[in-house]
């Protein structure tokens, strides 16, 4: 168990590094907030004034657009003072540990880092070792978890179907290095999914998958079967060269989404992706930008659901509320 | 030359079957008598004993002291500090320092920084291939000729079971000991934690206990085929202990042990992220420590290291997977002996036996024992006195173990090297 180094001690969030050990009504409440959120998009002045005042770094030490965009807009439609840092070029490479990076940025009187980095644990590493005040966001590390992204997944998921106690998810393509996945699955569990599959060839699966509380299945055409909500995983490249996958033709003939076989799922089944697309690898275009597809809903969703979470952290500040 | 006496303890000297209370007196450096106080005997010094253990001192199959290369880890000094407050009295040295244990001269080094430290019985162990890498041949005549006690390519893996082969069949020719960490290269696939639930579910890059069952087979093959005289060290799963078990009775010539935190942790007593828990080989299951445990009490796995890692903090400080591997074990390795004896999983006397009587044989040294004419390498325990795992207590210069501020029972009250006492607690 993640020792809740999340929650401050009314139980409210200080950090959000992980989707393990966060209830139901927490996760509600993050949902709850993002919706209140939406609507900002229509509007002429995109902007609440919560977060004035507030220092927020973006620390990217890993390549990111979507996801360091949309934290970028969050930060900026709540008001709050904003700068990404692309560390992967930056400091780290001169040889100045992790922890000097952030005992650096801290003294320049942060309130909140939002960090991506490609070693499971970092998010939680530096959330145990900044000033009590700071609050830290994970944006993803390593292959352990992704939380935002899982959140607004489930967000763009509850617009559509929005009892998740019906529903039966299947998560697709590479599960073993897949923060996002990781994520996913804690997430549905938790708001209570009927059921989530994960479909994977073996390779693509880590070891003792079903403890993470899904069923597993090797193979789409009859994995797909009573689905509600499919969820496409990019496959990096790197897979073919250390050995997971012959091809990608081999993997888009065995794995990947078509027309074909989204019928075999349910007629209202909807399609997800946390993007980027390989298009004619995991998912075809016409899959990708059908009707049943949301992936870009998902995109905008990033933004209500990062600005509710930011907003929720910073709250235990008295910044808010 | 000072003479001993060691009144009134429960003496357990496993090697020579004796468990009783007894008076053990040392003259010369050497045990001069465990029965009666011998003619001309004048004590210099007294230790009273009663409601003690006395037993021989305990013999170190795999240590790190970080020097030469890492003193910011550690020294000679403080390490030497650390094993005499724990009762320690020999040390084998993994070859990994820097420069690595691969010339007359680095294992001429680490005599003197021995003697320095005021801890002569500190025994290098030779690099098993030039430099680790696992191309060449290390010259394992010059190393032994120059005081290594045996040979081993400590954690890394030898790639090439034909470089493997040549290097056994060349240290059976010289009759060293190889010492072998089984662990295959490539199935290892740079992980950090047991392939299992915890590294699942925290994202951890993982190795499976085949890499290690793997690398154990094909070692076991070779030792057929070399005839070599092999122990396998820090073995850390189910099916290595069967496959040890079935190698002994089938006749093979070796022997094998279990690092101590191995016997008590598993994979779900990680707090996640906590890099104190980051050891290689990982932490694995409950049924894995199940069979260390009874591999230990049947004699399959006959000795137990500490398997000592001392670190800086800041080898420890960053994202798991970032962090350097290895527990500073010397300390807590009596007290983890004592709680598996108090858990019922071994008597006292094997306990004891794992750490002194059954390591000398590894090495062929005439120690472990509390024989008349040997030398005094002795450690008197309280089984009954608590301590704490704290700032205050601890020696070591790495304060890196996953049992910080545990409360322990059982502690070393004096120690005696060749007849000197290195450490009596005040």
């Amino acid at each position: 168990m993640i020792e809740n180094i999340q929650l401050n001690s009314e139980g409210k969030l200080k950090h959000f590094l992980s989707i393990e050990g966060l209830n139901k009504t927490l996760l509600t409440e993050i949902l709850d907030i993002a919706d209140s959120f939406i609507g900002m998009n229509d509007q002429q002045i995109k902007k609440v004034p919560l977060l004035r005042g507030k220092t927020i770094v973006n620390l990217f030490f890993e390549n990111s657009t979507r996801t360091r965009t949309t934290f970028e807009l969050a930060a900026k439609r709540l008001s709050a003072d904003v700068l990404s840092m692309s560390i992967a070029t930056s400091s780290t490479s001169k040889g100045e540990s992790l922890l000097d990076t952030i005992r650096n940025l801290e003294a320049m009187f942060v309130d909140m880092f939002v960090v991506r980095h490609a070693i499971s644990g970092a998010a939680h590493f530096i959330a145990q070792h900044t000033s009590p005040h700071i609050s830290v966001i994970n944006a993803g590390d390593g292959q352990h978890a992704h939380p935002t992204q899982a959140m607004l997944d489930m967000f763009t998921i509850r617009q559509v179907k929005p009892d998740f106690s019906n529903l039966r998810v299947a998560i697709i393509g590479d599960i073993l290095h897949s923060r996002v996945a990781r994520s996913q699955i804690q997430a549905l569990n938790i708001l209570g999914a009927a059921e989530v599959r994960v479909i994977a060839p073996k390779t693509l699966l880590p070891s003792h998958v079903e403890s993470l509380g899904v069923n597993v299945s090797h193979d789409l055409t009859s994995g797909l079967k009573d689905i509600d909500v499919i969820i496409m995983l990019r496959l990096q490249k790197e897979r073919m060269t250390s050995a997971l996958l012959p091809s990608e033709s081999e993997y888009f003939k065995c794995f990947g989404l078509t027309e074909a076989k989204l019928k075999i799922a349910k007629p209202d089944a909807i399609v997800m992706h946390p993007g980027p697309i390989n298009r004619g690898v995991e998912i075809d275009s016409k899959v990708a930008d059908g009707p049943q597809s949301v992936i870009l809903k998902q995109v905008s969703n990033g933004i209500a659901i990062r600005m509710a979470i930011m907003a929720m952290a910073m709250q235990k500040q008295g910044a808010v509320g | 030359m000072s003479q001993i006496h060691i009144k009134q303890g429960h003496l357990i000297d496993p090697a020579n079957h004796i468990n009783r209370i007894a008076d053990v007196y040392i003259a010369g450096g050497k045990v001069v008598s465990v029965t009666h106080e011998p003619a001309g005997f004048k004590a210099t010094t007294v230790i009273d004993a009663t409601h003690k253990v006395i037993c021989p001192g305990f013999i170190d199959l795999s240590t790190r002291l970080r020097e030469p290369g890492q003193s910011r880890k550690a020294t000679f000094k403080s390490e030497a500090i650390a094993a005499a407050s724990a009762g320690v009295t020999t040390m084998c040295l993994q070859p990994d320092t820097n420069p690595v244990i691969d010339t007359p001269a680095v294992a001429e080094l680490i005599k003197e920084l021995a003697e320095k430290a005021h801890y002569p019985q500190i025994y290098p162990i030779a690099a098993l291939t030039r430099k680790l890498e696992g191309t060449e041949l290390s010259s394992m005549l010059s190393l032994k000729q120059a005081g290594c006690i045996a040979v081993s390519n400590a954690q890394q893996a030898v790639k090439n079971l034909l470089i493997l082969r040549r290097a056994m069949e060349y240290a059976a020719s010289h009759d060293l000991l190889v010492m072998f960490r089984p662990n295959d290269y490539w199935l290892g696939n740079n992980g950090c934690a047991h392939e299992g639930a915890v590294a699942t579910r925290y994202g951890l890059p993982s190795i499976p206990e085949e890499a290690e069952t793997i690398a154990l087979a094909q070692c076991l093959e070779l030792v057929e085929l070399t005839g070599c005289r092999m122990h396998f060290g820090q073995l850390s799963c189910k099916r290595s202990v069967i496959k040890i078990y079935q190698a002994k009775k089938y006749g093979l010539n070796i022997s094998a042990d279990v690092a101590i935190h191995q016997l008590h942790l598993t994979e779900n007593d990680m707090i996640p992220f906590d890099s104190s828990y980051h050891v290689l080989p990982p932490f694995r299951t409950e049924e894995d420590r199940e069979y260390l445990r009874q591999g230990l009490a049947t004699g399959t796995l006959n000795s137990i290291c500490s398997d000592h890692q001392p670190h800086d903090i800041d080898a420890k400080l960053g994202a798991f997977p970032e962090t350097e591997p290895g527990v500073s074990s010397l300390e807590t390795l009596l007290p983890l002996m004592l709680k598996l004896v108090e858990q019922g999983e071994i008597s006292l006397q094997q306990g004891i036996a794992a750490l002194s009587e059954n390591p000398a044989r590894v090495l062929h040294l005439n120690s472990g024992a509390l024989t008349v004419g040997y030398a005094a390498d002795v450690c008197v325990f309280d089984p009954e006195l608590t301590w704490q795992v704290n700032a205050q207590n601890w020696k070591s210069q790495g304060i890196n173990t996953p049992f910080w501020g545990q409360q322990f029972k059982g502690r070393v009250t004096h120690t005696i090297q060749a007849g000197k006492i290195i450490y009596s607690l005040e």
